[in-house]
């Protein structure tokens, strides 16, 4: 597994209180995860401090599961 | 219990998560001996602010919608049960439907309008009201609001409208109490990144032009904000009302952009 990706579930375990071993890359954040959408500004906030990558809103509507977020943040990060 | 706040009781309204500018102000007081109530509205609210107040030490949680004065009637009816008076209030409330929070003002509905208004506003009055009745030694009412009700900031529009409503309501509401000896202030928080503002549009181009043309070249933090809502809510501040305070890193006086600050694209 990456480091973005072994970070991105660090912080979605912390977030959501879930298992680690729920957080697959097919794992949608709210079907899966249990998340509501507060959940997903709070991660989406968490994983720009994390990472230093910005994620404008549109493309963060994008973002459903955790490795929708993996990807975004592994195709943005500098 | 020693502190500033030693003996006083107020309710929180408004806090969200541990970004929120209501829990900078929540941790200050509590550090100084505050006891304190927390109002939110809904289950997803509930889950944040209760293992935040729990740290505070407080299980005294209201659900409340401020839209609603039965709501507001049934709060206080709720802290009246618990508490026999009320020191202090902060709202730290505004609401509005943030696709209209981007683009123009011009096109701002009818509807949103005066559901802004409603929440981000008039809450205050309707609040106030209710929390003077349990302030028979007098008290401190505390709200949050933005500089862009002073002057136009990108994307802000209905929001800013309903702020500068919110900072004339502190007027008058000081104005009306004053007798009573119960103080109402504002603080003017420079932007910080909450959940409240990534409803904002552009809003990581505001606290980055923020941070490079403040007077003290940095954005502000909710400890900064906590640190002034500790002053307006104790007895340090008790010949102050009505005031609109900034605590923005100066940013309200500067007129251009700094000689210094680079020029900086939206991205």
């Amino acid at each position: 597994m990456s480091d973005t990706a072994d970070r991105v579930k660090k912080i979605v375990v912390e977030h959501l209180g879930v298992e680690a071993d729920k957080v697959a890359p097919d794992a949608s954040f709210i079907d899966d995860l249990g998340a509501d959408s507060l959940d997903i500004v709070e991660l989406v906030m968490a994983f720009e401090e994390e990472f230093g990558v910005e994620i404008p809103d549109d493309a963060a509507e994008k973002i459903a599961t955790v490795g929708d977020a993996i990807k975004y943040i592994d195709d943005n990060k500098g | 219990m020693t502190g500033l706040m030693a003996g006083k009781r107020g309710l929180i309204m408004g806090l969200a998560n541990d970004k929120s500018l209501a829990w900078g102000i929540a941790q200050k007081l509590a550090e100084q001996g505050a006891e304190m109530a927390f109002s939110y509205q809904g289950e997803a609210l509930l889950k944040r602010v209760k293992p935040l107040a729990e740290s505070l030490g407080s299980d005294f949680l209201i659900d409340c919608d401020v839209s609603s004065m039965e709501a507001l009637d049934a709060t206080f009816a709720r802290i009246r049960e618990r508490w026999d008076t009320l020191d202090f209030v902060v709202h730290a409330i505004g609401f509005s439907d943030k696709n209209e929070l981007r683009g123009k003002y011009v096109d701002t509905s009818l509807e949103n309008f005066l559901m802004t208004m409603n929440i981000s506003a008039y809450s205050l009055v309707a609040v106030t009201k209710r929390a003077v009745e349990m302030m028979p030694n007098g008290g401190s009412v505390l709200t949050l609001t933005y500089y862009g009700a002073e002057k136009v900031v990108p994307h802000y529009n209905v929001m800013g409208v309903a702020k500068a409503a919110l900072e004339t309501s502190v007027k008058y509401l000081a104005n009306d109490l004053g007798p009573a000896n119960v103080r109402v202030n504002a603080i003017s928080a420079g932007p910080i990144k909450t959940l409240a503002a990534s409803g904002i549009g552009d809003f990581r181009y505001i606290l980055k032009w923020n941070e490079l043309n403040s007077p003290l070249r940095r954005n502000v933090t909710i400890e900064d904000v906590g640190g002034a809502g500790l002053y307006m809510l104790s007895d340090l501040s008790s010949g102050v009302t009505g005031e609109v305070h900034h605590v923005d890193a100066g940013y309200n006086l500067v007129g251009m952009k700094q000689e210094d600050a680079p020029d900086i694209a939206l991205v």
